[in-house]
């Protein structure tokens, strides 16, 4: 996802999630006023849901935005655990 | 481009840390011996027959303080102890049954995932399927009371007053693609380059303005085993060459759950009343995660994947990890406050003098 020297700015695309961008540019709010992105590598949201707009706030995943079709066999498995149960669950 | 004023860092003031009150035998010793008390005290039999001993090392008071403090060695140091320690081969032999005991235990406790595809769409089936127990972060958007948001500070401030220093450990590990998509991530946790943005420093002027002790380990006597095992975790994955795998997939689940619990505790800080400053540090998080996410998981993980195969399965585990052991900290948090109660073990107010 890289190769752009110093100043030349990339974009990149994130399956089911924002655009990333790097470099020199510079970022308008509809009103034309220049935003402060506050970081060097920024996320632009193209879902429409962030509450920050134009920046990704993570939200596409709470609305289900999809880039790519899903695939019929998950991602992901798992081996059978052999003896303890996981402790309670929850989040942050 | 403005040059921003000078914020004091009264580094002095706020490390090393306080060696705290001992939980148990194993943290009592450790305290004793780090203390210069007695010379040699440190018998590996002794933390090899804890482990076997505890009947849930995750939340073992003893062993996890322990623990914690032979690795504090390594980050901001012990007041009062001889920073010559860190590199002891006897204070290493005794650590290294404690990491031993806990290595197993989650190794016991997780199911392996593998990835059937590539490694950054595991990562995000495994962070959504994970994302089924009841968040603090809700709790704290709707319910918290203002004492129980003071709580949740404290509970953070173990890891998040040194946030980001466990992981960049793998920094000099890892090569190419993964190193420069690590390094992206941790100079903007570092502030890029402002020392006043570090997140660390954002998080310690919540603290201050929520009137708590900013200290690094202020409130070390007041957190529950699993805050220790939680920090715990990150250091024994980041100091280990051989778990960068491991260390680099926590990051990775750590970064891809923020943003949104970052948005709800932001919400619960002005639902409180509580303003811009106080609240500045779940903003900062809220767009900075959701960056960090794609990073850690598809430049970080994905690239560390591609690049070492092998590593995979450790990823995966590592982020597993991440969200089985912070999960079940949260998950206790939000129980004793929907009970009504306190997550510490004793009140704010007896902090130390
Ligand atoms: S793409 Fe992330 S919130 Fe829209
Ligand atoms: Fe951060
Ligand atoms: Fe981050």
């Amino acid at each position: 996802m890289t190769g752009a020297g110093a100043g030349a700015p990339s974009v990149v695309a994130c399956p089911n999630g924002p655009l990333i961008v790097r470099g020199d540019v510079e970022i308008r709010d509809e009103r034309g006023e220049l935003l402060d992105p506050h970081r060097r590598t920024v996320a632009l949201c193209r879902c429409g849901a962030s509450a920050i707009r134009p920046f990704c706030d993570g939200s596409h995943k709470l609305t289900g935005f999809r880039t790519v079709r899903p695939e019929r066999e998950p991602a992901v498995v798992y081996d059978e655990l052999t003896r303890l149960e996981p402790g309670p669950r929850g989040r942050r | 481009m403005t040059i921003s004023a000078p914020v004091p860092v009264r580094t002095g003031e706020r490390w090393p840390m306080r060696l705290p009150e001992p939980r148990g035998e194993v943290s009592g010793l450790v305290i004793e011996r780090l203390r210069g008390d007695v010379a040699s005290a440190l018998d590996p039999a002794v933390a090899a027959a804890a482990v076997r001993r505890s009947a849930d090392l995750l939340d073992d008071d003893d062993v996890q303080l322990a623990l914690f403090l032979l690795y504090e060695l390594h980050y901001g140091g012990l007041d009062g102890v001889d920073d010559a320690l860190e590199w002891e081969p006897e204070v290493l032999a005794f650590r290294r049954e404690l990491e031993r005991g806990y290595e197993a235990a989650l190794r016991a406790l997780i199911p392996q995932p593998h990835a059937t595809r590539d490694v950054p769409e595991a990562l995000f089936a495994l962070v959504e399927a994970a994302d089924d127990g009841p968040g603090l972060s809700s709790w704290v958007e709707t319910d918290a009371t203002a004492e129980q948001v003071r709580e949740v500070m404290v509970h953070r401030s173990i890891y998040t007053l040194k946030e980001a220093d466990p992981h960049s450990w793998a920094i000099p590990r890892l090569h190419g693609r993964a190193k420069s998509a690590l390094v992206e991530i941790q100079a903007d946790e570092y502030g890029g380059g402002r020392p006043e943005r570090l997140h660390a420093e954002i998080f310690a002027k919540t603290m201050r303005e929520l009137d708590l002790d900013d200290r690094y380990g202020a409130y070390a006597d007041h957190v529950p085993a699993l805050v220790y095992a939680s920090m715990n975790l990150m250091s024994l994955l980041g100091l280990q060459r051989r778990l960068r795998g491991a260390i680099a997939g926590h990051l990775a689940a750590y970064e891809m759950t923020s943003s949104i619990p970052c948005r709800a505790y932001a919400n619960g800080f002005r639902r409180l009343g509580l303003g811009d400053e106080a609240a500045d540090y779940f903003d900062e998080h809220v767009e900075a995660d959701a960056v960090h996410e794609q990073l850690a998981a598809r430049d970080l993980a994905g690239a560390l994947a591609d690049d070492e195969p092998d590593l995979a399965d450790d990823i995966l585990f590592g982020a597993s990890a991440c969200l089985t052991v912070d999960g079940r900290l949260w998950a206790s948090v939000r129980a004793a406050f929907e009970a009504g109660g306190s997550a510490l073990r004793k009140p704010l107010d007896e902090a130390r003098p």
